[in-house]
């Protein structure tokens, strides 16, 4: 089996290995010979000691690749009821220590109910149903693999397996986002979106405005979760610290109340698929499967934090609608994460969003990619066929299909000065320390005012100082915060050759070549992007200074009537 | 080295309370709690003075015999003190007032929950992390 299924050549099990496998095992308990047309029988379920339920592994054709439909969780809440109509490949976690946990013990809160549809192929999926339960951590540790797995799809054999639309008796819903294979909890789904977006709308019609901390505290009571956790839930989706949501952010906590609801802990910090810029991108376009579930947050052991490339794809792609309200939402995105942010830069396999990524987003892509590569490492062919996702369901792989060219890039570099301005604020420190820095040169009463005018401007700066520093001792300097923001640039050629060499040590024989042609892209794309970056630079230096001189000016008139205000008093005193 | 951070609105009761290392705390209330007199005199001090950012900052309030206070006071009269051990030199003013800084970021980031009330003890999770950062820096 390991032979035919391609492990041995390739020297490892890769997903599509490993479904292969499993579709190999199942025809062996069969009674069917070991070889690839076996599979593509109709077979039973491979039967596994350690399973407690049935697992099935579900194979796509090429072409179905493209229509690959998605099995949406089953969520029904008290507040949503609805079902979800996608549905895609779903594999089993492939490479988890032992087939147990794939099927977690149906004592879990929480059982996901996937259920299958088939559209006019002709051919009947068999849905892929988990129970996934309380160690979901596990489970997300080898969600890795279903993102990376989808895109070999296209060069394994297609099977039809019998569908199975059993509705498990405990139907208990989960609302896992995950719009497709990907178990990932933190992910919306387009249904949960569009119910969320209603529910926006009912509070506040305008979509892109906000809502106000007291409506939106009056909603989320009526859900009757205690209030510390509605705090939490608060805390963690409200990004830029308003008191108020916008779309993304109410849809980040409606996710969360719903997801807790379910019994899902809360995260400590927000996880990656919610957060408002990527949100924001994903109602722009098709949500990004990277089926990662990104946490930075140590109570989720095991779910290795690689990021979606549907996150920086985001970044690239809702810089169009970039607003100072998504500044604010990335520094503090950027903020959050950074808290937990330890890891070594690479270069993902996509270097076309690669470059636009180092330079407009700094630590948080870098550090992403390279983790999301060594796992997709097996299918990086086609991952870089295909851009970075996996099949995507029908709606959505002309995007990503699209994005895998070379019109991406210059679309991306196009929006990259606006991208430059959000994209690139990478994480300052917890502490944010320029950020005193800037407000001290303010020293206006009106404090509220100017630190919300400030944050724009600040983040930037802080971005930049604080790149590769967890404290900075000094509030920098205007010429000094330029300076840092070149060395921030700077840094990241020299972080980009390395990638260079990482990419050439795929494993993959493959991509080699194709992995050269690209660094040079690459390198080019680097430089444009970093120009675009000095200009960006440019233009908030000179707003900086705008800010500075208003501030001064309000200082005068300030001082002008406390003046006044002095030679009045002796007059009353008297 | 000790560092003790106390956010006490007008009230004078504590929102939020955090000292390393935790021996000896009791004695590190009590003297969080005598340093809010002497912050108490120095908001009076200022009297009709506008009170802008510059003086949210009160600076070292006394030192005493192991440990340095220092006190900051936001417009709202949100006290937040810190205690320090004399020991630890290496702590200069201008890292003390971005701690602070920092910790009245943070704290008017907990004021933007709306599900927070004022006066409530403050369970953010941020703002411990925050906390807790700051403190192994110094410490």
């Amino acid at each position: 089996i390991t032979e035919v299924c391609g492990a041995k050549r390739v020297g490892y099990f890769g997903p599509a290995q490993f479904y292969i496998a499993l579709k190999l095992i199942a025809a062996a308990q069969s009674g069917f010979p070991v070889r690839i047309e076996s599979i593509k029988n109709e077979l039973p379920l491979p039967r596994f000691m350690a399973l407690k339920n049935d697992s099935e592994v579900r194979y796509g054709t090429p072409a179905e690749l493209h229509g690959v439909k998605f099995q949406a969780p089953h969520a029904s809440l008290e507040k949503n009821s609805y079902k979800r109509t996608d549905e895609g490949d779903k594999q089993q976690e492939p490479k988890s220590p032992p087939m147990s946990p794939i099927c977690s013990p149906p004592a879990s809160p929480s059982t996901y109910q996937r259920i299958p549809l088939t559209y006019g192929y002709g051919k009947s999926r068999s849905g892929l149903e988990q129970q996934h339960g309380a160690p979901y951590e596990v489970r997300h540790s080898t969600h890795q693999q279903d993102g990376p797995s989808s895109g070999n799809y296209g060069s394994k054999p297609a099977l039809a397996c019998s569908t199975l639309s059993r509705s498990l008796s405990a139907e208990r819903e989960q609302p896992d986002s995950s719009a497709h294979y990907s178990d990932d909890p933190w992910r919306i789904t387009e249904e949960q979106r569009d119910y969320y977006v209603n529910q926006f709308r009912s509070l506040q019609p305008d979509l892109n405005s906000f809502i106000s901390g007291s409506v939106a505290k009056n909603f989320f009571t009526k859900s009757k979760l205690p209030i510390p956790e509605l705090s939490h839930i608060w805390e963690l989706s409200d990004v830029d610290c308003d008191g108020a949501l916008t779309l993304p952010e109410f849809c980040a906590a409606f996710h969360l109340v719903v997801a807790r609801k379910n019994g899902y802990q809360l995260p400590e910090t927000l996880p990656e698929t919610l957060l408002p810029d990527y949100l924001q991108a994903a109602s722009l376009k098709p949500l990004r499967e990277c089926t990662l579930f990104d946490s930075y947050s140590e109570p989720l052991p095991g779910s290795q934090p690689t990021r979606d490339f549907g996150r920086m794809e985001k970044t690239s792609a809702e810089e169009v609608p970039d607003n100072s309200a998504v500044i604010k939402d990335k520094s503090k995105d950027d903020k959050q994460a950074l808290k937990v942010n330890t890891v070594v830069k690479a270069i993902p396999k996509e270097f076309q969003h690669l470059t636009v990524k180092t330079a407009a987003q700094e630590p948080n892509a870098l550090k992403a990619r390279p983790r999301s590569r060594s796992y997709s490492s097996t299918s990086i062919e086609d991952a870089m066929k295909k851009g970075e996702e996996p099949p995507t369901p029908p709606p959505r792989p002309q995007k990503s299909h699209s994005r895998a060219s070379s019109l991406d890039l210059n679309k991306i570099f196009q929006q990259n000065t606006q991208a430059v301005r959000s994209g690139w604020l990478p994480p300052p420190p917890p502490a944010l320390p320029p950020r005193p820095s800037v407000s001290q040169a303010e020293q206006v009463s009106e404090v509220e005012l100017h630190p919300q005018m400030n944050r724009p401007p600040s983040p930037a700066e802080e971005n930049s100082s604080a790149k590769k520093e967890v404290v900075l001792a000094q509030p920098p300097s205007k010429p000094a915060r330029r300076k840092l923001r070149t060395e921030v640039q700077g840094l990241e050629t020299p972080e980009l050759s390395p990638t260079v060499n990482v990419t050439s040590s795929l494993p993959a024989a493959k991509p080699h070549l194709p992995v050269q042609k690209q660094s040079s892209k690459q390198k080019r794309a680097i430089q444009t992007a970093i120009r675009k970056n000095k200009e960006a630079n440019a233009v908030l230096a000179r707003l900086n200074s705008e800010l500075q001189q208003q501030l001064k000016e309000v200082h005068k008139e300030r001082i002008a009537l406390e003046t006044q205000l002095e030679q009045l008093r002796p007059v009353t005193v008297l | 080295a000790r560092l003790g951070i106390i956010c006490r609105p007008p009230q004078n009761y504590p929102l939020y309370i955090r000292s390393v290392p935790t021996e000896n705390e009791l004695k590190f209330h009590y003297t969080v709690h005598t340093s809010l007199d002497v912050v108490d005199e120095k908001i009076s001090a200022m009297g009709k003075a506008m009170v802008d950012q510059r003086e949210l900052y009160l600076g070292l309030l006394y030192p005493t015999e192991d440990y340095k206070v220092y006190g900051y006071v936001t417009n709202s009269k949100v006290k937040f003190v810190m205690v320090v051990d004399s020991s630890n030199t290496a702590l200069r003013d201008n890292e003390i007032r971005s701690m602070f800084r920092k910790l009245h970021n943070s704290y008017t980031d907990i004021m933007c929950n709306p599900f927070y009330n004022p006066g409530d003890r403050i369970h953010s999770r941020a703002f411990d992390n925050m906390v807790n950062s700051m403190m192994m820096q110094v410490c």
